[in-house]
């Protein structure tokens, strides 16, 4: 009874075994970067390096375990010879691991472990693919580059061998002029959502359709005169931003974000308490301008919440920066004629410029006390 | 229990070939086999050195290069197409390639359903070499599947003068086959077999092919069951020839037939479809899940090169197999969009019934009224959705 069991079970086996599916040629390679390093699996079909190599020694169809490692290091120099990979405009290095298998729906593949190092830390890989390239004109490479439910993936070979892909979400349209728009939008979106940076900018701009003479607010004579100003605090504001938003992304400087933060909101504070009791001497360009350095620092901490690593392209950086100044015109556009229509009314200049600029010192007051006491009060 | 040991040891054997489960490994043993590849006969050895001895030479290029299409088309296996395009990159992006060449590349372009690109470089052969039969052979076929008739019979009539009347009368046939045309082609085609004496074997199972398919749509069981027999007997293992007759069988209600005759062609996805297709009409739950997450795998890996070479199988397997309608119907869609055979009309009418998508029907219900095409199955389903 025993013996027939196992006859069955063989039988059923022998039945049930699946063919290997007819199906073009394929290597799958899987990478992994981790800083400056790579590392991945590459699974090439035994099929494929036999009609190039001639694995099957002693030809008789059936390739054995034995057969394959004897010729491990023909199979890793064949396969890497057809492989390189770069990053920012210098190869990586690229070596090969002990080769095990694996089986793929059209049969059993070698799989080389990789390891490579590249010089600097890549933002993209430049992929060089010819595997298979004068066997098989139809033979491709699937890249699937990077874990997680979100990977980057690319047909290597045949009519275009060399590709270059993108490692960040940024970057995923692989062009400069994609990534470029990409960073435009976040730097924009930045400032729609960047609520003490909008408040900044509020607390700036209600005043600037007035003038304070003897201790009182008088309306500016001419537009003109309104926009000079508003433009030159804006101005000031972009450059200060600027010049600290570049420093800290190139790695030249980085202030603790809980100090950056606080500073963000304490400068809030004095720029709304400022349009009630004058405490900041000077014009208000000068404010804007040393605020700015300070709103820079946190605009770099966005920029790298975004996957921005140190040292990013300047693409990006001017990118996410004109989305800034987007947004920041943006908002200068609805507020400032706005405020110029109302500035002779009694409600504006007694109720909204001083009770609005309490209003947004409060808030900001708050954020500070959060963020400077690293606590979170409920509802704000 | 014997018997559940032995389900469970075959559902074991079942493991390796599903990509869920898949996960590098060591082989303990030197002795082990890890594949099995293709034989190669000496045939092949010979053109390949003949090839290698002569790389600027395109003669023994083209001969190698010739039997590999061969190869994939009997065997089915598309390795061999990329081995034959790059037996000829030496000649192969030329503006000056020689017609030889030209041929190749619209046959494997045709292979990879690029189409529009196929007929471009069929005209480009004609144009300079009116004479070429096999040029307009092949440019008439893609206009078949491609729907378009009045090319298709303009290019039949061009080969006419060219090649044996045979060739002729089935070029004719499959032009018209989806026409109001359709018996008269059939008789023509029948009687051109009569009289024709040695044909080619690869023409042969051809006509009778189709010969079978043709009575098989006008409802003739007997006449297309004793075609379908005759043409396996010429051609025991061409894979579409199987397919048809599966698909006749299937359609008969004769699905336990059906894993006796694919038994040795489960690599050929079409073919691995239609023995799923069975298992599921016979109600065999335990053998059809296996077969299913196999079709599975191989359809996710054909996705991941991009390849749309199986939308037809894949909107059946869709439909059919996973009950999904709506991703079914997507899918036969953009098929019918490229090829436009009596199976892509099908799966297309069937997935729209199943989805009740009245809008989609429409423009396939259209084309049958205005190509008069006839098929009892699809009579029933153009009935379904009107």
């Amino acid at each position: 009874m025993k013996a027939l069991a196992t006859l069955l079970a063989m039988l059923l086996l022998l039945w049930a075994l699946p063919a290997a599916a007819h199906k073009p040629s394929d290597s799958y390679l899987a990478l992994a970067v981790e800083g400056k390093h790579i590392e991945g699996r590459w699974d090439i079909a035994l099929r494929d390096l036999d009609v190039a190599l001639g694995l099957d020694a002693d030809g008789d169809g059936q390739l054995t375990w034995q057969e394959i490692q004897d010729r491990h290091g023909a199979i890793a120099a064949y396969a890497l010879s057809r492989l390189s990979i770069a990053a920012g405009g210098a190869p990586c290095t690229l070596v090969a691991g002990p080769q095990q298998v694996d089986d793929h729906t059209d049969g059993a593949y070698t799989v080389l472990p990789l390891r490579g190092t590249c010089a600097v830390i890549p933002r993209e890989l430049t992929i060089a693919y010819r595997l298979f390239g004068d066997t098989d004109a139809q033979h491709r490479g699937l890249l699937r580059l990077g874990e997680g439910d979100n990977p980057r993936t690319a047909i290597l070979g045949g009519e275009r061998p060399v590709q270059t892909v993108p490692l960040s979400q940024a970057g995923a349209d692989g062009h400069a002029l994609a990534q470029f728009v990409a960073y435009l939008r976040h730097g924009a979106w930045h400032i729609w959502i960047g609520y003490d940076h909008v408040l900044f900018l509020v607390s700036l701009l209600l005043p600037a359709v007035l003038v304070r003479r003897d201790g009182a607010w008088q309306r500016v004579p001419a537009f003109r005169g309104a926009a000079t100003d508003v433009l030159k605090t804006v101005t000031a504001f972009t450059v200060a931003h600027s010049v600290t938003l570049a420093l800290a992304a190139l790695g030249v400087l980085a202030p603790p974000s809980r100090w950056v933060e606080s500073a963000i909101a304490a400068s809030v504070v004095v720029a709304a308490l400022n349009n009630v009791w004058p405490l900041v001497p000077g014009p208000r360009w000068a404010a804007a301008l040393i605020f700015g350095l300070v709103h820079g620092f946190g605009f770099a901490g966005v920029l790298a919440d975004l996957g921005l690593p140190r040292g990013a392209l300047a693409v990006s950086l001017l990118g996410f920066n004109l989305g800034v100044e987007l947004g920041q015109l943006a908002i200068v556009a609805a507020v400032l004629p706005a405020a110029w229509l109302l500035r002779d009314t009694f409600a504006y200049r007694r109720v909204l410029l001083p009770a609005g600029s309490l209003a947004i010192a409060l808030v900001a007051m708050v954020w500070l006390g959060e963020r400077a006491f690293d606590v979170k009060l409920p509802g704000v | 229990m014997t018997r559940k040991i032995a389900v469970v040891l075959a559902l074991l054997a079942w493991l390796p070939s599903m990509q869920a489960v898949a996960a590098p490994r060591t082989p303990a043993s030197g002795n082990e086999v890890i594949a099995t590849l293709p034989r190669q006969d000496d045939g092949l050895r010979a053109l390949r050195a003949a090839a290698a001895a002569a790389p600027a030479d395109p003669l023994p290029a083209l001969a190698l290069a010739r039997r590999y299409v061969a190869l994939g088309r009997g065997s089915a296996d598309p390795r061999y197409y990329g081995q034959a395009q790059a037996v000829l990159a030496p000649w192969w992006g030329r503006p000056d390639a020689p017609n030889d060449v030209r041929l190749l590349r619209a046959t494997l372009l045709q292979n990879g359903h690029q189409f529009d690109e196929a007929q471009a470089e069929l005209r480009h052969i004609v144009g300079t070499d009116p004479r070429n039969a096999q040029a307009w052979l092949t440019l008439a076929t893609i206009q078949s599947v491609q729907g378009d008739v009045p090319g298709a019979i303009a290019s039949c009539g061009r080969l006419s003068s060219l090649a044996a009347q045979l060739e002729t009368f089935a070029c004719l046939a499959a032009a018209g086959a989806n026409t109001g045309r359709m018996r008269g082609s059939e008789q023509l085609l029948e009687l051109g077999l009569e009289r024709a004496g040695d044909t080619a074997p690869e023409t042969r199972t051809w006509v009778l092919t189709m010969l079978a398919e043709l009575a098989a749509r006008r409802g003739d069981k007997a006449a297309a069951q004793q075609r379908f027999l005759t043409a396996l007997r010429v051609a025991p293992t061409d894979s579409y020839l199987l397919g048809a007759y599966a698909d006749f069988l299937l359609d008969q209600g004769r699905a336990a037939d059906v894993p006796a005759l694919l038994r040795a062609h489960h690599r050929n996805d079409a073919l691995l479809l239609r023995h799923a297709l069975a298992l599921r009409a016979m109600g065999r739950h335990e053998a059809l899940a296996p077969a299913r997450a196999e079709l599975q795998a191989r359809f996710d890996a054909a996705a991941r090169r991009g390849d749309a070479v199986h939308l037809r199988e894949q909107a059946r397997f869709t439909l059919h197999l996973l009950g999904d309608a709506r991703a079914a119907l997507a899918l036969a869609q953009r098929n019918w969009r490229v090829q436009k055979e009596l199976a892509d009309t099908r799966i297309l009418l069937e997935a729209g019934l199943a989805s009740r998508d009245r809008a989609a029907l429409q423009p396939v219900l259209r084309w049958i009224r205005a190509q008069g095409l006839q098929d009892v199955v699809v009579t029933r389903l153009v009935e379904r959705a009107s």
